[in-house]
């Protein structure tokens, strides 16, 4: 069992790939808060800016269908949503009795419903392919150039590099708990859910101890190499003028989605 | 020869427990290379965090000839390449490059000298192709060499190793002791590795407790089997 | 190892434009104040341990314990956060997990990032570092209980503001909202008061200068003790208000330009929103509201299940 699972990077070499990570971030968020302004029920918009990410998709040589597949981890969200059926005024399309009550579907209901799914669904999956493409290091890089503070992204940085080691420790310390929970015919196994807790917990601040005294040594190996308080880093990335040329064509065409969802 | 490190009766315990280092001396020359040996909980760690000013317990410690200060901190820590125990203490950054290029960047070079120096080191640990790898993608052999490379890219004088060879294969190790052989550099060297002892280094250190028992050949030290299985040691 | 959602991040498309922005505006001047405090007053050395303590934030959250009928329990950590590293750090820490989680794993969206990071990151940890301060020099007892309820208070002010930015948007009528949020996330709560007092008793007992006078849990000023009380004193006298008597919020909100007076009214279109054999009083209305939302928890678990096995 390795952490490796969490790597979301899909090695290529595509157009989209070898573009510069802040295009990519840039982009991606444009495109998420395109979709977010669009009304409710612009169908024609909502469609257009789907064969976007297809196109996207298919630029990034990773398939057409690549981030379809991880595309409904926001599904159960769409729970939270699904009051908005019965509780927006509209026609009614159709009754059914739910335990005590009788609800009614609206179309208007219906419809603000099917947006927001969709909507949901879109953003996502342009966030897939965001991380698909972009190595995670480079992501933090273009946040560095988009002002986010220094000291927000060097956390950022020491989490993504001590997440694989501390989850593998967590796997240690979930499958040593595991070796010795052992059932007791009769006895229901492992105890009440407080003394559950407790040992939960107690990984926790086992797990944070070890955290604890690792920072300290991380710490001592900075030191080691000339660090003194304030951290100096050295930023790859530049943009080219495809990549200027790509931002600008892909924010135009987004910007058309508007137009065509309020006409 | 000149004396490129020196460390004059040191003393130090970690808060609240038993010391640590209870008076150790000992001298590096140019060009040597030494092993340091001892049991676990002997203190060989704890006095190579002492040899660039991580540490510092009573006692003087000298680097290049100057007593290390405060001041010369900086100094002294670009002189004297550290590295770690557990190379995922070492290797702090995301990537392989941006850790390889920390050591050179926070002594103030600039770009282009920074990015000929991660060239350099990265060629002379063999790993030049790792540049842009993610640090956490790694086997602990490559993260050996890489971590050896983040200390090299500071163009070191002296070379001060923490166990580099613990949790290799014997090929990752076999590789490791070429590199060690071929580094021209003044070398330390802690180790359980008693082979690697007898193959790379001709002098040896042997600490117990805190205090340095014995400093000589190393093939008289091997020699006496009595006194290595006293210090928790074996004959290879 | 998959990685599972927990439910308190929203994704993108379930919060409208003007609140996705009004709370990163929030958002962002908390980090800029929390930037500004950890630049000045804290040394070089808070740097990795912030970044490790945001990858163990991170790990401990996968921690989890089985609690009843195959939900678990683990931990957000905004409480557990603030009180070992103080408030400032630990909103940075809770504003880098939240964000990893949301770039890279894309649990919680990005441009709804704001707030998520609002009800996750800064709620949390304003809660629990106010609480545990106001307690600061009592007896190590009388600290783990004031955090355990401090650790339950966070999860549920996440809640609540969770619900209240889904009302807002348009998303989920408020008082099922309200009602669905608070009542799973009372169970939720559990688990996190309980890990974030056993670890914080582990710490106690192994390491107590980490959390003792002059460690970076002590150096918050008394004001956390203020913003503490008032965001739960918000919490506890508004949960019963909008799950009970959601009109005057509504009337507010309508007022404010926040929603649309059609998209309010639940009561025309679910006349009966309350149980038969309890008529139509309030309680009536919260146990409705309860029994639904451990309806939609179950269907939560099955539908969080079915995808995990797939994927
Ligand atoms: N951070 C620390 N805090 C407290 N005590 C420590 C710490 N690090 C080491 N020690 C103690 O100091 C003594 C010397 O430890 P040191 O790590 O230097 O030994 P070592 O020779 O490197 O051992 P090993 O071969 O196991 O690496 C031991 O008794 C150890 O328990
Ligand atoms: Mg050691």
């Amino acid at each position: 069992m390795h952490s490796d699972a969490f790597d979301r990077y899909h090695e290529s070499n595509s157009f989209v790939h070898r573009l510069d990570p802040r295009v990519k971030v840039i982009v991606t968020i444009a495109y998420i808060l395109s979709n977010a302004l669009l009304p409710d029920g612009a169908w024609l918009a909502f469609g257009l800016s789907w064969l976007f990410l297809l196109f996207a998709n298919a630029l990034s040589n990773l398939g057409v269908g690549f981030t379809f597949k991880r595309s409904f981890i926001a599904l159960p969200f769409a729970l939270v949503a699904i009051t908005v059926l019965f509780s927006i005024p509209g026609n009614p399309i159709s009754t059914f009795r739910f335990l005590f009550w009788d609800l009614t579907i609206t179309d208007m209901g219906l419809l603000r419903f099917e947006s927001i799914l969709i909507r949901s669904w879109l953003s996502v999956q342009m966030a897939i392919l965001l991380v698909a493409t972009t190595r995670f290091p480079d992501i933090v890089h273009a946040l560095e150039h988009l002002r986010v503070p220094t000291i927000l992204t060097t956390i950022i940085a020491f989490l993504y590099r001590y997440l694989f080691v501390l989850v593998d420790e967590v796997f240690r310390l979930l499958r040593a708990r595991e070796a010795r929970s052992a059932a007791v015919a009769g006895v229901r196994a492992g105890g009440s859910v407080a003394w559950r807790g407790r040992v939960a917990g107690n990984m926790a601040g086992q797990l944070f101890l070890r955290s604890y005294e690792r920072s300290d040594r991380v710490y001592n190996a900075m030191l080691a190499r000339g660090y003194s308080g304030h951290l100096n880093t050295i930023n790859p990335h530049e943009m080219r003028r495809v990549d200027y040329l790509t931002t600008a064509l892909a924010l135009i065409v987004i910007l058309l989605f508007q137009l065509v969802g309020r006409l | 020869m000149t004396n490129v490190l020196s460390v004059h009766d040191l003393h130090f315990s970690y808060h609240d427990h038993h010391p640590a280092l209870r008076g150790v001396s000992l001298t590096l020359c140019e060009g040597d290379k030494v092993a340091l040996v001892g049991p676990n909980g002997a203190g060989k760690s704890t006095l190579m965090l002492h040899l660039n000013g991580i540490l510092r317990g009573q006692g003087e410690v000298f680097v290049g000839g100057e007593r290390l200060t405060r001041d010369n901190l900086p100094a002294a820590r670009a002189m004297v390449g550290l590295v770690f125990q557990n190379p995922d203490d070492q290797l702090f950054s995301p990537t392989v490059f941006e850790d390889v290029a920390f050591g050179p960047l926070h002594m103030g070079l600039p770009k282009d000298e920074v990015l000929a120096r991660v060239e350099t080191a990265l060629n002379a640990v063999r790993m030049s192709n790792y540049r842009d790898r993610m640090s956490h993608h790694l086997s602990v052999g490559e993260k050996k060499r890489i971590a050896i490379a983040t200390v090299l890219s500071m163009n070191p004088q002296i070379l001060v190793l923490d166990e580099p060879s613990a949790g290799l294969d014997p090929r990752a190790r076999r590789t490791l002791i070429n590199l060690l052989r071929e580094l021209p550099i003044t070398m330390l060297v802690s180790t359980h590795d008693m082979r690697l002892v007898e193959e790379l280094f001709p002098r040896t250190i042997v600490m117990d407790e805190g205090l340095i028992v014995a400093d000589g050949m190393t093939k008289e030290i091997l020699a006496d089997e009595k006194f290595l299985n006293e210090h928790g040691l074996e004959k290879p | 190892m998959h990685y599972s959602p927990a439910p308190l991040h929203i994704p993108d498309g379930f919060l409208n434009v003007t609140v996705s922005v009004i709370f990163w505006v929030i958002t962002v001047i908390m980090i800029g104040m929390a930037v500004a405090r950890t630049n000045k007053s804290l040394g070089e050395k808070q740097v990795p341990l912030m970044g490790i303590m945001a990858a163990f934030i991170f790990a401990a959250q996968m921690i989890n314990f089985p609690v009843a009928g195959g939900t678990s329990g683990h931990l957000l950590g905004g409480a557990l956060a603030a009180i070992v590293l103080g408030p400032w750090a630990g909103m940075l820490v809770m504003t880098a997990v939240i964000a990893v989680q949301g770039l890279l794993f894309q649990d919680g969206g990005l441009l709804v990032m704001g707030a998520n990071i609002f009800n996750m990151g800064l709620l949390t940890v304003a809660i629990g570092y106010g609480f545990y301060r106001s307690v600061m020099n009592k007896s190590t007892g009388t600290k783990l209980a004031v955090a355990g309820v401090a650790a339950w208070l966070s999860v549920m002010a996440g809640a609540l503001a969770t619900a209240l930015q889904l009302w807002l948007s348009g998303t989920s009528n408020l008082q099922t909202a309200v009602i669905a949020m608070l009542s799973v996330h009372a169970l939720i709560g559990i688990g996190e008061a309980l890990i974030t007092v056993a670890a914080l008793s582990f710490i106690f007992r192994t390491r107590p200068d980490l959390l003792g006078e002059g460690s970076a849990s002590a150096e918050g000023g008394r004001g956390w003790v203020m913003a503490g009380v008032v965001i739960s004193l918000i919490v506890v006298l508004l949960s019963p208000l909008a799950s009970a008597d959601p009109d005057g919020l509504e009337r507010v909100a309508i007022d404010m330009g926040f929603i649309d007076a059609g998209q309010s009214a639940p009561y025309q279109v679910i006349p009966d929103y309350t149980l038969p054999f309890l008529g139509t009083t309030p309680l009536s209305t919260i146990i409705a509201g309860v029994i639904g939302a451990l309806v939609v928890l179950g269907i939560a678990i099955l539908a969080g299940r079915s995808l995990q096995k797939t994927s």
